[in-house]
C-alpha cells in the first residue's frame, strides 16, 4: 500500500437479495483531503460508507479495507469508531427527547464507570459546539433545534469522538443555503486542523466549491477518481462521468400556457397552534392558477411547510380562519382525505416519517392514497396494482429490483420517487410539492423536471416549496416568498433574481 | 426442480412457514410422547374445539396490535358478555336467534368505548383497557353475584360449543366410521383451493408477473391439499367438524380476506406500518382505531359465546387471563409490537400451536407450574425466531 493514503479500499463488492450494490469497486483517500463521492440515486455511495464504517460488518462483503496503514476488518460500528472514523448518516440520528450535550456524547459518557459526570459533559459539550460554531445552549432539546443546528450537532457528537476521517452522507440536502454555507465552512476549517473528510452530495456546486478529490461512482463501480487540483472537475464533467451521457439544461424548457382560472386561492389565511396558540401563519394570500407553477421560496421554519399542511387539510389541527377556494368553491378541510376527494395532493418533505410507509413494498406505497382507483366495492385488484406500480416504476425510473420490494431498501433518491409516483397516481388537480427534488441526482431531477412540467401542460397546477434557489427560479411561472408566517412578496419569473428573494425572505 | 430452488424459496417465505413447522414438531414430538393419542381423532377434535375461544379473540388482538395498540379489558368483557347471554337466555326466556346477534351487538359497543379514549383523546390503549379489564371483572361477578354460576339448559345454544354439524351423508355400506359430509366439504376445498391457485396463477401470468416455478408450484399445490385432506380425514373419524370449529373458520376466512384483500385491510396496515404518512394519504387514523377496536369487541362476544357455550354455564372467573393467552398466541404467530406486521392465519396457527401445548402436556400428565413454564418459553423463541428471521430478510 502507498503511503500516500489514509483509506485505500480495494475491490469491495457487496451484494443484497437481487441487486449488486458495490462491484468490484476501489476508492483511496488522501490524508487531510476532502473527497467528494458523487454519483446517481441508487449508484451505491451510501452502501460503501456503510461497508467503511462497519454497519455492514467483514465478512457481509468481499474486498480489503486499509485505513491508517493497517487491515481493517470492522464487525460493527463501534470497531470503526475506535480506530478514528466518525459517519453522519443521510438520516439524521439524534434523539429529539434529548438534549444536546446528551446527545454529544451518546454511547460515549464521560465519567468513572457506571455514574455520568454531567458537569464536565455539559462543559465538554460547550466546548464541541464552539468549534463548530453552533451557538446553542447545551442543555436545549434537540428537537427544539432546526436542521440545520441539529446536523452541527452531529458533527460535534463525532468531532467529540477524536476522529481521523469524518463520512457525512448528503449533509445539506436538508440545510437552507445559509446553513450550507456554515457548514461547507466547517468542513474546510476541520481539514486545516487535520481531519480527512468524505462527503456524498447532489449539489454539485458545493462538490465543486469544497472538494479537493471527487470520485464518481455509477451502478455500483467506480468510473473515475477526479484531481480538482489540476483543473480536472467542472460541473459539465461530474454529470457527465455520474449520468453517462450530457445534459445540457438542467432545467428543461417549458411552454407556459397558463389559464386565466385561478384553481387554487387562499386568502385572510391565519393558523395558530391548538395547544399554544402561537401564530404559525398570519394574513396569507396567494392564487394558484391553471397550468401554472407557483414556486414557494422561503428559509427553513419560515411556514412553508406549516402552510402546504394547513390547506391539505391541516393534519396538525391548527386553529385556521379565512378563505380556502378551489376551483371557485369555497372550502373548509378538516381531514387530508378530503383534500385529496377535492384534487389536492401534497408530496411531503420527509419522506421518512411522513411520506411513506418504510416496512411496505414499492407497489403497496405508491397506490395508497388511491386505493379506490384499483378496487371495487371495497376489494382490491392486486394485479391492476402490479401494473400500476410497473407503469410508475417506469415513468420516473425508480430503481428497484421488483415492485415487491422493501422501500426501506431503497436507496434516498429513489424513496423520493416512491413518494411522488403515489401523489401522481391520486392524478390531482393540485400538486403541493415540498422539497421534491432533496437528496435526488442531477439526471432523477431532470426526469422530475420534465414530468412537472408535462403535467402542468396537461391541465395541473403546481405549488413547489423549494430551498434551492435555483430551483425555484428554474421552475417557477411565479414566485411567494415567505418569511415568519407571512408572505412577504410575490414576484413575476421575469423580474425574479436570487438577490430579491433572499432579501424578502430574511426581512 | 432442484433442492436449491426449494431452498430459497422456503428461506424467502420463512417467515410464512415456520409457525407451521413449529406446529408439525410439536404434533409429532407429542404424538410419540402420547403413544399416539395426541394425534387421534377425538384429541384433535378436542384440541381444536378448545382452541377456537382464545382464536377468535387472538384474531381481534392481531389487528389491534398491527395498529400498534393493545386491548387488556377483553378477557373479562368475554366472561361478562358470556354471562349476559346466560342470563338473557335463562331469566329473559330470549331465544338463541336474538341472544346472539345482541351480545355480538353489545361486544361492539363495548370495543368503541374501549377505543374512544385512544382514538380521540390518545390515551395510551394499555391504560384505557386495563380500566376496561377492571370495570368487566367487576360487572361479571356483579350479575353472578347472587347466583355465582349460572346453568345454561338450552340444547341450541350449547351445541355451539359442543355439537358437529349432521352428517346429511350418513350410510352404512361406504366408510361406515367416517362423518362423510366433512369429507365431502374437505374434498370441495381441495378443489377450491386448486381451481382458485390456478387461476390466480394464470392471471398473473397474463400480466407477465412473476410467479412460483412450475415444479415448486405443484408441490406447493400437493402440500396444502395433503394437509387439508389429512385434517378432513382425521376430523370424520371422530364426529366430523364442529360448529366452533365452523365458526372460527368463518371468522378466520372473513378476516383474512379482509385484510389481504380490501381497502379497508391495506388501510389498517398502512396506519400499523406509519401512522402519520397514513393520516397524510387521506386514511382517517381515528376511524381505522374505532373499526379495530369495534372488531374486537365483537370477537370478545363471539369467544364469550364460544366459552359459555362449551361449558353450558356462565362462571364468575370466565375469561381470566384470556386475554394474555390471546397476545401470547398473537406474538407466536409473528405480529410485531412495532406494528404494520401479522396476519390473521398466524394467528390461528398461533393459537392452535399455544392449546397443542396444553392439551399435550394436560394428556403427558405434565403439572400446571411446568406447563406454564414451557408455554413461556414456546413463546420467547417464537419471538426470537419471528425477530432473526426479520433480519435475515432485511440484509
Ligand atoms: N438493505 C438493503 N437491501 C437491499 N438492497 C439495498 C439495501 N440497501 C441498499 N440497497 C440497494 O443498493 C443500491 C445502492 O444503494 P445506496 O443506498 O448505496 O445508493 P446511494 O448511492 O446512496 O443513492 P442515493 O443518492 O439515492 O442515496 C440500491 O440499488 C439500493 O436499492
Ligand atoms: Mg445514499
Amino acid at each position: 500500500m502507498s503511503d500516500s493514503h489514509i483509506l485505500e479500499m480495494r475491490q469491495i463488492t457487496k451484494t443484497f437479495p437481487g441487486v449488486k450494490a458495490l462491484d468490484n469497486v476501489t476508492f483511496s483517500v488522501k490524508p487531510g483531503e476532502i473527497h467528494c463521492l458523487v454519483g446517481e440515486n441508487g449508484a451505491g455511495k451510501s452502501t460503501l460508507m456503510k461497508v467503511l464504517s462497519g454497519v455492514y460488518p467483514y465478512g457481509e462483503y468481499t474486498g480489503d479495507i486499509m485505513f491508517d496503514s493497517a487491515l481493517q476488518q470492522f464487525r460493527r460500528i463501534s470497531d470503526s469508531e475506535r480506530a478514528g472514523i466518525a459517519i453522519i448518516y443521510q438520516e439524521l440520528a439524534l434523539v429529539p427527547e434529548m438534549t444536546v450535550y446528551e446527545n454529544i456524547f451518546l454511547g460515549n459518557e464521560i465519567g468513572g464507570g457506571i455514574l455520568v459526570d454531567w458537569n464536565e459533559t455539559i462543559k465538554r459539550a460547550a466546548a464541541m459546539l464552539d468549534k463548530v460554531g453552533l451557538d446553542v445552549n447545551p442543555e436545549a432539546k434537540i428537537r427544539d433545534l432546526g436542521v440545520g443546528k441539529q446536523q452541527l450537532v452531529e458533527i460535534a457528537k463525532a468531532l467529540s469522538r477524536d476522529v481521523k476521517l469524518l463520512i457525512l452522507d448528503e449533509p445539506t440536502a436538508a440545510l437552507n443555503e445559509n446553513d450550507c454555507d456554515n457548514l461547507l465552512e466547517l468542513i474546510q476549517d476541520l481539514k486545516r486542523h487535520g481531519v480527512t473528510s468524505i462527503m456524498i452530495s447532489h449539489k454539485l456546486k458545493e462538490v465543486i466549491r469544497i472538494a479537493d478529490t471527487v470520485t464518481v461512482l455509477r451502478d455500483g463501480q467506480t468510473i473515475c477518481t477526479l484531481d480538482a487540483h489540476k483543473g480536472e472537475v467542472s460541473e459539465s464533467v461530474l454529470i457527465k462521468h455520474m449520468v453517462g451521457r450530457e445534459i445540457e439544461n438542467i432545467y428543461p424548457g417549458r411552454e407556459h400556457q397558463i389559464a386565466d382560472e385561478t384553481v387554487l386561492e387562499v386568502s385572510g389565511w391565519d393558523a395558530r397552534e391548538a395547544q399554544s396558540g402561537k401564530q404559525v401563519l398570519k394574513d396569507v394570500a396567494f392564487n394558484v392558477r391553471r397550468g401554472e407553477i407557483v414556486g414557494i421560496a422561503g428559509l427553513m421554519g419560515s411556514g412553508r411547510t406549516e402552510l402546504a399542511r394547513s390547506i391539505f387539510g391541516n393534519p396538525d389541527r391548527y386553529e385556521l380562519s379565512g378563505e380556502l377556494r378551489i376551483n371557485g368553491e369555497s372550502y373548509s378541510l378538516d381531514h387530508p382525505g378530503q383534500a385529496i376527494s377535492v384534487g389536492v395532493a401534497y408530496v411531503s418533505e420527509d419522506r421518512k416519517r411522513n411520506g411513506l410507509i418504510l416496512i411496505q413494498d414499492v407497489k403497496d406505497n405508491i397506490v395508497l392514497a388511491n386505493l379506490r382507483a384499483i378496487a371495487a366495492r371495497g376489494v382490491l385488484d392486486e394485479n391492476a396494482e402490479v401494473k400500476v406500480a410497473r407503469e410508475y416504476r417506469q415513468a420516473l425510473n425508480i430503481k428497484t429490483p421488483t415492485v415487491e420490494q422493501q422501500v426501506n431498501k431503497l436507496s434516498g433518491g429513489n424513496q423520493q420517487k416512491v413518494s411522488l409516483a403515489k401523489w401522481l397516481f391520486v392524478e390531482p388537480n393540485v400538486l403541493i410539492l415540498d422539497e421534491p427534488t432533496r437528496g435526488i441526482d442531477v439526471g432523477a431531477k431532470y426526469e422530475i423536471y420534465t414530468i412537472m412540467n408535462r403535467l402542468v401542460s396537461e391541465g395541473m397546477s403546481i405549488l413547489m416549496i423549494s430551498s434551492e434557489l435555483p430551483e425555484v427560479l428554474g421552475m417557477s411561472d411565479r414566485v411567494y416568498v415567505v418569511a415568519s408566517g407571512r408572505i412577504t412578496g410575490e414576484l413575476d419569473i421575469a423580474d425574479a433574481t436570487q438577490e430579491k428573494i433572499m432579501e424578502m425572505a430574511t426581512n | 426442480m432442484t433442492i436449491k430452488d426449494l431452498r430459497t424459496e422456503l428461506r424467502k417465505h420463512i417467515r410464512d412457514y415456520g409457525m407451521f413447522i413449529a406446529l408439525f414438531f410439536i404434533f409429532v414430538i407429542f404424538s410419540i410422547t402420547t403413544d399416539g393419542v395426541f394425534v387421534s381423532s377425538r384429541n384433535i377434535s378436542n384440541l381444536l374445539n378448545q382452541t377456537g375461544y382464545i382464536a377468535v379473540i387472538a384474531v381481534g388482538m392481531t389487528l389491534i396490535i398491527v395498529i400498534r395498540h393493545i386491548d387488556l379489558s377483553v378477557g373479562f368483557l368475554s366472561g361478562f358478555l358470556g354471562a349476559v347471554a346466560a342470563i338473557a337466555l335463562v331469566y329473559w326466556n330470549l331465544p338463541v336467534v336474538v341472544v346472539i346477534p345482541l351480545i355480538l351487538l353489545l361486544g361492539v359497543v363495548a370495543g368503541l368505548i374501549t377505543g374512544y379514549p385512544v382514538a380521540n383523546l390518545g390515551i395510551p390503549a394499555f391504560v384505557a383497557s386495563l380500566a376496561g379489564w377492571l370495570i368487566y371483572r367487576g360487572a361479571l361477578l356483579l350479575v353472578t353475584l347472587n347466583t355465582g354460576t349460572i346453568v345454561i339448559p338450552n340444547a341450541a345454544f350449547n351445541a355451539i360449543g359442543n355439537g358437529f354439524i349432521p352428517d346429511l351423508l350418513a350410510s352404512d355400506w361406504l366408510l361406515p366410521n367416517s362423518h362423510k359430509l366433512t369429507l365431502l366439504l374437505g374434498i370441495l376445498t381441495i378443489v377450491w383451493y386448486v381451481i382458485s391457485a390456478l387461476s390466480s396463477r394464470r392471471s398473473k401470468q397474463e400480466y407477465n408477473f412473476e410467479v412460483l416455478p412450475t415444479d415448486l408450484f405443484i408441490l406447493q399445490l400437493v402440500f396444502v391439499s395433503a394437509l387439508i385432506g389429512v385434517v378432513t380425514w382425521v376430523l370424520a373419524g371422530y364426529n366430523g367438524m364442529s360448529w366452533t370449529l365452523v365458526i372460527v373458520l368463518l371468522v378466520v376466512a372473513v378476516y383474512s380476506f379482509v385484510t389481504n384483500r380490501t381497502v379497508l385491510g391495506r388501510h389498517i396496515y398502512a396506519v400499523g406500518g406509519n401512522p402519520e404518512a397514513a393520516e397524510l394519504s387521506g386514511i382517517s387514523v381515528r376511524k381505522i382505531t374505532f373499526v379495530v377496536f369495534g372488531s374486537m369487541g365483537m370477537l370478545s362476544a363471539l369467544s364469550g359465546i364460544l366459552f359459555a357455550s362449551r361449558l353450558q354455564s356462565a362462571t364468575t372467573t370466565a375469561g381470566t387471563l384470556l386475554e394474555l393467552d390471546a397476545i401470547a398466541a398473537a406474538y407466536i404467530g409473528g405480529v410485531s409490537a412495532a406494528g404494520g406486521v401479522g396476519s390473521v392465519v398466524g394467528s390461528l396457527v398461533g393459537a392452535i400451536v399455544y392449546t397443542s401445548l396444553t392439551s399435550g402436556m394436560n394428556l403427558m400428565g405434565i403439572d400446571i407450574s411446568s406447563q406454564y413454564i414451557v408455554r413461556g418459553a414456546v413463546l420467547a423463541m417464537a419471538v426470537i425466531f419471528d425477530v432473526t428471521t426479520r433480519k435475515i430478510g432485511s440484509k
